[in-house]
């Protein structure tokens, strides 16, 4: 029988969640790495009982977890993350030069094809690969080397890489988000980059619609349809049917159309989830209410989720790596709160229930289905 | 035989419990008692150092005979007493909160 597996990141530690494939009983180990911050958890499409996680701290620095038995044990390994030549400047909160600086790395993207590479998205804002299992890493500098670096800058949540989707279909394109950059795409493996956010507009910066700049929170494609892309952007929630090349917007009648994460149904490339939030001052549910928003249109219409979800005095968010989707027959959906719960609905979103309270503040959730 | 008190995160990061000892020639320094710490635990290298400059992690600091040598050269004496390992070395985590 199928199980399903979810890894879920904290600011005080990693927690392993299972349960069988009918997601009813779920039984909590943790806390892994206790009073680490563990942005990042996930494993191995290759082998699934390998698995990354990304464990710092503001005082004693990065390092990087390894487990080969499904997070029985760990090891740590590399974590010098060290830029390449000379690392340059970028804008500062201040406007002016700023060195990059590493502090940690937000997420990792383990390899479809190969259990030894894994990629590495850091702050500051930087690529990195590792083709030994995360015993060393070599930074992809193409992408900090294009010509707009000298112009982006940090979020409020410092300037970080966040997200790596590697087309499922042609590994040599990779796509990479930054707070506060926008996205950008390769098509030969990381070598050379081009910004992708034609179509986006943010009120936030100077020009709009610039080629640099932008805020994307987090963006998500469905393997079977690798040219569709969805973005939660800091605000407005974005499509491209073209891999990037242009965006139109699709917030539709959502309530809100700010918010950090967005998912993609596991079998329904244009069933599509989302968390508004109220607004960028206002980092929790509109007006109290956690809903989760459901599109089966890609975009656009919307539909609220709310049984199992708490409907009112819910001041929580959502933080941009903490929602994923297992593949089971119905899909299961996830997610985690800074409240330090982690919701799961076994379909599709219909129905939730928390199968986590009270850990830390979530920062990440994965979801591996183990057959 | 140095004695080394480092902070409950990297204890757990190197699976020990209480203090650790290591043994570095006299005269000592903080270089060549943490150069020794990494070698005996390369886990560490660049938790309490930064791992090209080998300047102290900002929110690290160095107690030892009641003093705060965390701005002391890395290259200067450690106190006797240190050395002798009647005192400890203690590598702490600096105070955060609210």
């Amino acid at each position: 029988m199928s199980s399903v597996r979810v890894l879920v990141g904290t600011r005080k530690g990693a927690f392993v969640l299972t349960a069988d494939g009918t997601r009813r009983s779920w039984a909590i180990e943790g806390p892994l790495f206790g009073g680490w911050e563990i942005y990042h958890l996930t494993g191995s499409p290759v082998d699934p009982n390998r698995l990354f996680a990304s464990q710092s701290s503001g005082w004693f620095g990065q390092l990087i977890q390894r487990s080969h038995d499904g997070g029985a044990t760990w090891e740590p390994v590399g974590g010098q993350f060290a830029y390449d030549g000379a690392p340059g400047t970028h804008q500062g909160f201040d406007g002016t030069p700023h060195p990059w600086e590493f502090s940690r790395v937000w997420h990792l993207e383990p390899s479809r094809d190969d259990p030894d590479t894994v990629l590495a998205g850091v702050q500051d804002a930087a690529l990195f690969r590792s083709t030994d299992a995360g015993e060393s890493w070599h930074e992809l500098s193409g992408l900090r080397g294009h010509a707009s670096a000298a112009l982006w800058q940090p979020g409020a949540g410092g300037m970080c890489l966040h997200t790596i989707i590697v087309d499922p279909t042609a590994p040599n394109r990779i796509f990479v988000a930054i707070s506060a950059a926008g996205v950008f795409r390769s098509d030969d493996t990381g070598v050379t980059w081009r910004p992708i956010n034609r179509g986006l507009r943010s009120e936030g910066i100077p020009d709009d619609d610039a080629e640099v700049g932008h805020c994307v929170h987090r963006i998500a494609l469905h393997p079977s349809r690798p040219h569709t892309l969805f973005m939660q952007k800091h605000w407005d929630v974005m499509r491209s049917d073209d891999g990037g090349d242009s965006w139109t917007e699709v917030s539709g009648n959502l309530p809100s159309d700010f918010g950090f994460v967005v998912d993609v149904h596991a079998h329904e490339p244009d069933t599509v989830y989302v968390v508004p939030i109220t607004s960028d001052s206002l980092h929790y549910p509109v007006e109290g209410r956690l809903r989760v928003y459901r599109s089966r249109s890609g975009g656009g219409d919307w539909e609220p989720l709310t049984t199992g979800l708490p409907q009112e005095h819910c001041y929580v968010n959502v933080l941009r790596d903490a929602m994923a989707v297992d593949s089971l027959d119905e899909c299961g959906v996830y997610f985690g709160t800074t409240g330090g719960q982690v919701y799961a609905s076994p379909d599709a979103g219909d129905t939730w229930s928390a199968i986590a309270r009270d850990l830390p503040a979530v920062l990440s959730v994965e979801v591996q289905t183990l057959t | 035989m140095i004695r080394v008190v480092l902070p409950p995160h990297l204890t757990t990061l190197i699976g020990v419990h209480g203090e650790i000892e290591v043994d570095v020639e006299v005269p000592a320094s903080q270089r060549s008692l943490l150069d020794e710490v990494e070698r005996r635990y390369p886990v560490l290298v660049g938790t309490i150092r930064d791992p090209a400059t080998h300047r102290r992690r900002a929110f690290i600091r160095f107690f030892a005979c009641e003093d705060d040598l965390s701005h002391q050269h890395p290259d200067a004496r450690l106190p006797g007493d240190v050395e002798s390992g009647r005192e400890a070395f203690y590598v702490v985590g600096a105070m955060a909160g609210g």
